[in-house]
């Protein structure tokens, strides 16, 4: 078990190494290809000669690839000093780059953005994997039965039908409408209930996408299971139906289940773009909209990372726990 | 009727269903299992009956789709799930353990006796093994399901019967997961865990199919040493005539949902009274003998179990279906008739007839 | 000035049908919610309440001013920014020489003394320009506003290569050749501003500019405290000479701001400083900011880009009275640059200018109240100088549609009777420039102009459309663009479109490459002419001279569609800041 856990962990991290190599290879060989001074990028209305070579001198844009490489991520743990003109930014580390467009360092403008959409992205997975797992099971069980064929009618909308679509519609109703919940957001350190109540409908919105999904699969998963021989095994020992669902069942249903929740965790961060513009949640999906917007580059390599990183380390989790429900895979 | 319980075979012909409660330890009276389908229902089970005592072992034997895993699983309680899937098995009849009769009997009843009054063993001990817990954890599970005890006493039981079963260092292989187990080690685990509660029935369902050859051997002799020992009746499920013949008391042949002969292992082997026998026997590898010719094993495939022909069920694939006279093997069934004292067979072919047959066309040949 | 323009991402624009649906019958059937709080189902004080008129005037102080946006400042820096509605904001925490007067529309464009005793004192040749400061003036700190905290703060402007981004007109006018390195570079100070005492600040111009007033009133003018300059990063949070001071600033997210104790409101007669507190929200979603500024939940769009197609569908006809039609000082365009054939050619230019339908183009542009009026020359209405009845090619004649025999006939003149391919560009995150450029291609196409659109990435108009050979390259024979005056002359309008020197490799505006010494002249006739009604004479003659050139074909004088909260006072759209309501005039009730 510790050997599987060093072996994945350090696989890991190669695939961040290597996701940073190929993002800032992109970012920064692009510009270069297309022949557009990414300098062009950071100045504004004025193409002002001495702003530009400003840019250059400040972000190293005329040192080679290797060079600029290396000073990225010498930056990640030891900071970097922006310097031209004489004037000088520090960047503290970890420093994940600067934008010269809002003046910032990257690095707090993830934190800063993160636990919006990682709450975002966490509760809406309770949700759906409640809901999902509930209705999969309930209609795996009841196969055939009304209950089976209105959930999973109701599945298919969700998995059907797009996020913006249900998340304006939900909003107009439950919020425009009705005034049950707000329609701001509300940061978790000033009022848990408002931002609970801003919360809720892109979780719903959220789940009933995903949790759509996770119920066909844990229907069609449950299914399988049910025809197991280990489940007749299980019988035949004289275990209870509700314990042979819950333990023997169950437990092999998650892999799937937990499969798909790594990848999807990850994946979310693609979906957070569309939620957080939808309810206006000032979370990395918006920050990255608005950097792309602008060719911030530096907040979309930062945000591009921290996404690539998220996904990395969600696979992690996953196999970690994978092989702790599968012992199977342990050997592997 | 004779006074039944009172004969040597442990195989009787069963009362009539609706009779009073047999003195049998197990008695299947006119047992049916239905699966309706989209396609029609499919009668696995159709009219079966038999009885067991203690101590004995009852071998049933047929082609795949004859119906004998069914019957096991009906005894258990567990044919609801089939593979035929949305809609629940039919099963009609009476099946008499120890005096109760289970088809009648309280779901949560039944439940409780899996497991502990009688148990079961299962082909593939890989698949029957539940791959995300450990040997010992599915022991002690079975243990102490039935028994109010806490998991120490429960893992220390579940030790015992890995020792017993011929497992060696039970104690650091009780930790271990199925797929650390070779396919001869996971039987016996299998049994291991089917013993743990002393049941008194235990099926065993094709329990050497899935190993070596040599592996096979092996487990007969444990289950014929286990039973010994805790004196449990037996049924053996197989479609392999030899894994029976060391093993059984007495054998049921079963074909299309139905038996077609039953009698004491020697009388089966020896003087089989329906042609289906002779083909399982002919099919049957033996090391004992030098065969110069080879009988054929029984050609074509077994009923579709949805439209079972008319008349004899074994007629489309019986190479003597025109002895009788006139059209009787296509439009009559034959009925199960005593043709020895304790020996039963279903077939139309006249004595005289199937007496010559074996004599001098097939036994020479086995 | 730059133009955020009016059009919202197209795949937001579909759902919102649906929105708008939802909203009208929300609006309708919400009779549970309470009616005061001035929620949208307030009554509004009337439609176009706030144009060259005052809505709802109040002295009322306090309460909390709600600002909603999608689009954050560039910069809050003073020297940075350059966006009109930042501009507009920036003067809630600074303060200028000079500033445009509290009043509404056309009034807006006359100065009063803000930081200074008057306005300035000019010199004969127009060449020197001396202000006295007030008594009383203070920074947020207390401390007193120096003449030389101004001189430092308008130094700031030499700085390029640390604060890029923000309107350079003054260095222009002072360091025409770029002599002065800046304040970090060169403590020493730009010898053509003086400061004899703390009190007075001296201008000394190369060459006489009769707009040279105009750019000292910019926020790009406003003071800066040496000791308090971050530098590149001041804009994050800038010390105030204002009426409110910086309390929290998270870029893209949230601006908060509250009065600065410091500021004495008997030394400014502009800014009327009614709300306690002042809050702007960013978003990302531009529907979902209609639906809050329409349910009540803010008060004022902070980008002022106008209503999109669905909130005005739902403001028209729910809260009519809550929405007012402003210009913008805006000119919606199409330009021809002449280094891609044929449109070297004037006739093959003027072909195209008389085949396009100027009314499906208004259509396009969102119609009379959406997108403005049919463009008739190259003036807007906010420049002096400009006559909206001006119209050369009768653009406007025949209710804007096309002169197909006069365009045949150009064809015929510039050699291509039987037309010519070309290719529009337009930028692709602007749905209403992308539906103007295929209503124009519709059009041409019936006399024969064969156009492919090509859409750009919207974000390097400087790298692709602002560099000539990109296009000269990729043919780009029409380029849909629009200008709005950085301050309100010909040449704050005209001048980077139409002077020579501002043909530039890269980050060009003379998009049509106008090389023409008389418009030139005419430019440095303007810079020195100190006489109001001259001056605008030949805004007029410079006007006419690009027209007749036919490098421009006008789309449309805009106008756009804006929100006004129940709830807020002292509103009126100010020609200073492109029709934008006065922020530094606001209050709520």
């Amino acid at each position: 078990m510790l050997t599987y856990l060093i072996r994945r962990l350090f696989a890991a991290a190669v695939m961040l190494v290597v996701i940073v190599l190929v993002v800032f290879s992109i970012f920064f060989l692009i510009p270069k290809w297309t022949g557009v001074d990414p300098a062009t990028m950071y100045v504004g209305k004025a193409s002002d000669a001495a702003a530009l070579e400003g840019i250059r001198q400040k972000l190293g844009l005329d040192d080679p690839i290797l060079v600029q490489l290396f000073e990225f991520f010498k930056a990640i743990f030891v900071g970097r000093d922006y310097t031209s003109a004489g004037s000088t930014t520090r960047c503290d580390a970890p420093c994940f780059g600067y934008s010269f467009k809002t003046e910032q360092a990257i690095w707090p403008v993830l934190t800063d953005r993160f636990p919006v959409t990682f709450g975002l992205a966490i509760g809406a997975a309770v949700i759906w994997l409640i809901i999902g797992l509930t209705a999969g099971v309930l209609s795996a069980l009841r196969r055939g039965s009304i209950w089976d064929r209105a959930s999973m009618t109701v599945a298919l909308a969700g998995v059907s039908l797009p996020i913006y679509f249900t998340g304006l519609i939900s909003l107009a109703i439950f919020s425009y409408g009705l005034g049950w919940v707000s329609n701001e957001y509300t940061p978790i350190e000033e009022s848990f209930p408002d931002w609970f109540s801003g919360m809720i409908l892109p979780w719903v919105t959220l789940a009933f996408l995903f949790g759509a999904m996770y119920a066909r699969l844990t229907r069609a998963t449950m299914l399988e299971v049910m025809g197991e021989d280990y489940i007749r095994t299980a019988r035949a020992k004289g275990v209870r139906e509700m314990v042979v669902i819950r333990k023997h069942a169950m437990r092999s249903t998650m892999t799937p289940i937990i499969t798909l929740l790594g990848v999807d965790l990850g994946m979310l961060m693609g979906n957070a773009i569309l939620t957080e513009t939808t309810f206006s949640l000032p979370g990395l999906g918006q920050a990255v909209l608005k950097a792309i917007g602008e060719r911030d580059l530096p907040v979309i390599l930062g945000v591009t990372l921290i996404t690539a990183t998220a996904v990395v380390v969600a696979n992690l989790v996953v196999d970690i726990l994978y092989s702790v429900i599968d012992p199977r895979v342990r050997l592997a | 009727m004779t006074d039944l319980s009172k004969t040597d075979a442990a195989v009787a012909e069963p009362a009539a269903a609706g009779s009073p409660a047999p003195s049998a330890f197990l008695e299947v009276r006119d047992l049916k299992i239905h699966f309706p389908t989209d396609d029609g229902v499919v009668k696995s089970v159709d009219g079966l009956s038999f009885q067991l005592e203690k101590g004995k072992t009852l071998g049933i034997v047929g082609e795949s789709g004859s119906g004998k895993s069914v019957t096991s699983l009906g005894i258990m309680g567990l044919h609801t799930v089939g593979q035929y899937g949305r809609q629940k098995a039919k099963i009609s009849g009476e099946i008499w353990l120890e005096g109760k009769e289970l088809l009648t009997a309280d779901a949560n009843e039944v439940r409780r006796l899996r497991g502990r009054e009688m148990a079961m063993i299962f082909q593939d001990p890989l698949s029957a093994l539940h791959p995300y817990f450990t040997i010992g954890k599915q022991i002690i599970e079975a243990y102490r399901i039935h028994h109010d005890v806490d998991k120490k006493v429960a893992r220390k039981r579940a030790i015992e019967m890995l020792d017993r079963v011929g497992i060696p260092q039970p104690n650091q292989r009780v930790d271990s997961y199925p797929h650390e187990f070779s396919g001869g080690m996971r039987q016996r685990a299998m049994i291991a865990m089917s013993l743990v509660n002393n049941p008194e029935l235990l099926i065993a369902d094709e329990p050497t199919t899935a190993l070596d050859v040599t592996v096979q051997a092996q487990i007969l002799d444990l289950i014929r040493d286990l039973q010994k020992e805790f004196g449990s009746a037996v049924i053996v499920i197989t479609h392999d005539l030899g894994v029976v013949a060391e093993l059984a008391d007495d054998i049921l042949v079963m074909y299309g949902g139905r038996c077609v002969e039953r009698g004491t292992a020697d009388k089966v082997f020896y003087e089989p009274k329906h042609p289906y026998t002779w083909g399982l026997l002919g099919s049957m590898p033996r090391i004992d003998r030098e065969r110069t010719e080879r009988l054929n094993p029984v050609k074509g495939s077994p009923p579709s179990l949805i439209n079972i022909p008319d008349g004899c069920a074994f007629n489309p694939r019986c190479p003597y279906a025109d002895i009788p006279k006139g059209d009787i093997t296509r439009t009559e069934r034959p009925e199960l008739r005593e043709v020895q004292s304790g020996h039963y067979s279903a077939c139309h072919l006249p004595r005289e007839d199937r007496e010559r047959l074996w004599n001098e066309e097939i036994a020479p040949k086995l | 000035m730059r133009s955020l323009g009016t059009s919202r991402r197209r795949s937001a624009a579909a759902s919102a049908v649906v929105v708008a649906a939802l909203l009208t019958t929300a609006a309708c059937g919400g009779g549970d919610s309470d009616n005061g709080d001035g929620d949208g189902g307030g009554k509004g004080t009337g439609f176009n309440a706030a144009v060259d008129k005052v809505a709802n005037p109040s002295d009322k102080k306090g309460g909390t001013l709600k600002f909603i946006g999608v689009q954050d400042a560039d910069s809050w820096d003073t020297t940075r920014g350059y966006y009109g509605f930042a501009w507009n904001f920036m003067r809630y925490y600074s303060r200028q020489l000079v500033t445009p007067a509290a009043v509404p529309g056309e009034g807006g464009l006359e100065l009063k003394p803000d930081l200074a005793k008057s306005t300035a004192k000019v010199s004969e040749d127009g060449k020197t320009y001396t202000y006295e400061l007030k008594d009383g003036i203070t920074w947020q700190d207390g401390k007193p506003i120096t003449a030389q905290d101004i001189k430092y703060g308008i130094e700031r402007q030499w700085a390029q290569d640390v604060l890029s981004g923000g309107p350079v007109h003054v260095k222009n006018t002072l360091d025409p050749e770029g002599k002065y390195k800046g304040p970090y570079k060169d403590p020493g100070g730009l010898d053509a501003i003086q400061t004899p005492d703390d009190k007075t600040i001296v201008f000394k111009l190369p060459k006489a500019n009769s707009d040279f007033e105009q750019m000292l009133s910019m926020t790009s003018s406003s003071p800066v405290p040496k000791a308090k300059d971050t530098k590149s990063k001041y804009g994050l949070s800038p010390f105030s000479s204002g009426p409110y001071k910086f309390k929290e600033y998270s870029p893209n997210k949230k601006l908060v701001l509250v009065r600065n104790e410091n500021w004495k409101r008997s030394t400014d007669t502009v800014r009327k400083a009614l709300p306690g507190k002042i809050t702007v929200t960013l978003i990302s979603n531009p529907d979902e900011l209609d639906k809050r500024l329409i349910s009540g939940d803010y008060d004022v769009d902070l980008n002022a880009t106008g209503l999109s197609p669905a909130g005005r569908a739902s403001a028209l006809k729910e809260h009519k009275g809550n929405v007012d039609n402003p210009e913008t000082g805006f000119i919606r365009y199409a330009a021809f640059p002449q280094s891609v054939k044929p449109f070297d050619d004037i006739h093959c230019r003027k072909a195209a200018i008389y085949g396009s339908d100027h009314k499906s183009i208004q259509t396009a542009r969102g119609g009379p109240m959406g997108g403005g009026d049919i463009g008739t020359n190259m003036l807007p209405p906010v420049v002096p100088g400009s006559d909206t009845s001006y119209d050369p090619y009768g653009l406007a004649k025949n209710d804007g549609a096309a002169n197909v025999e006069k365009a045949k006939e150009e064809l015929k003149k510039c050699g291509k009777p039987n037309g010519f391919k070309t290719t529009i560009a337009v930028r692709n995150n602007k749905d209403v420039e992308v539906d103007t450029a295929e209503a124009m291609q519709a059009s041409l196409k019936k006399v024969g102009i064969e156009a492919q659109i090509d859409e750009y990435d919207g974000a390097q108009i400087a790298g692709i459309v602002g560099n000539p050979k990109v296009v000269k390259k990729k043919n780009y024979g029409i380029i849909v663009m629009g200008w709005g005056p950085d301050f309100n002359s010909v040449q704050g309008y005209g001048k980077p479109l139409w002077h020579s020197v501002n043909i530039l490799p890269n980050g060009n505006n003379n998009f049509s490459e106008i090389d023409e010494p008389k418009i030139d002249k005419a430019f440095e006739k303007f810079e020195a002419e100190l006489d109001e009604d001259k001056a605008a004479e030949i805004a007029s003659s410079i006007n006419k001279q690009v027209m007749e050139g036919a490098y421009y074909l006008p789309f449309t004088f805009e106008k756009m569609l804006t929100w006004r909260s129940s709830r807020l006072t002292n509103a009126y759209s100010t020609y200073a800041y492109s029709g934008q309501y006065d922020y530094a005039s606001l209050g709520v009730k």
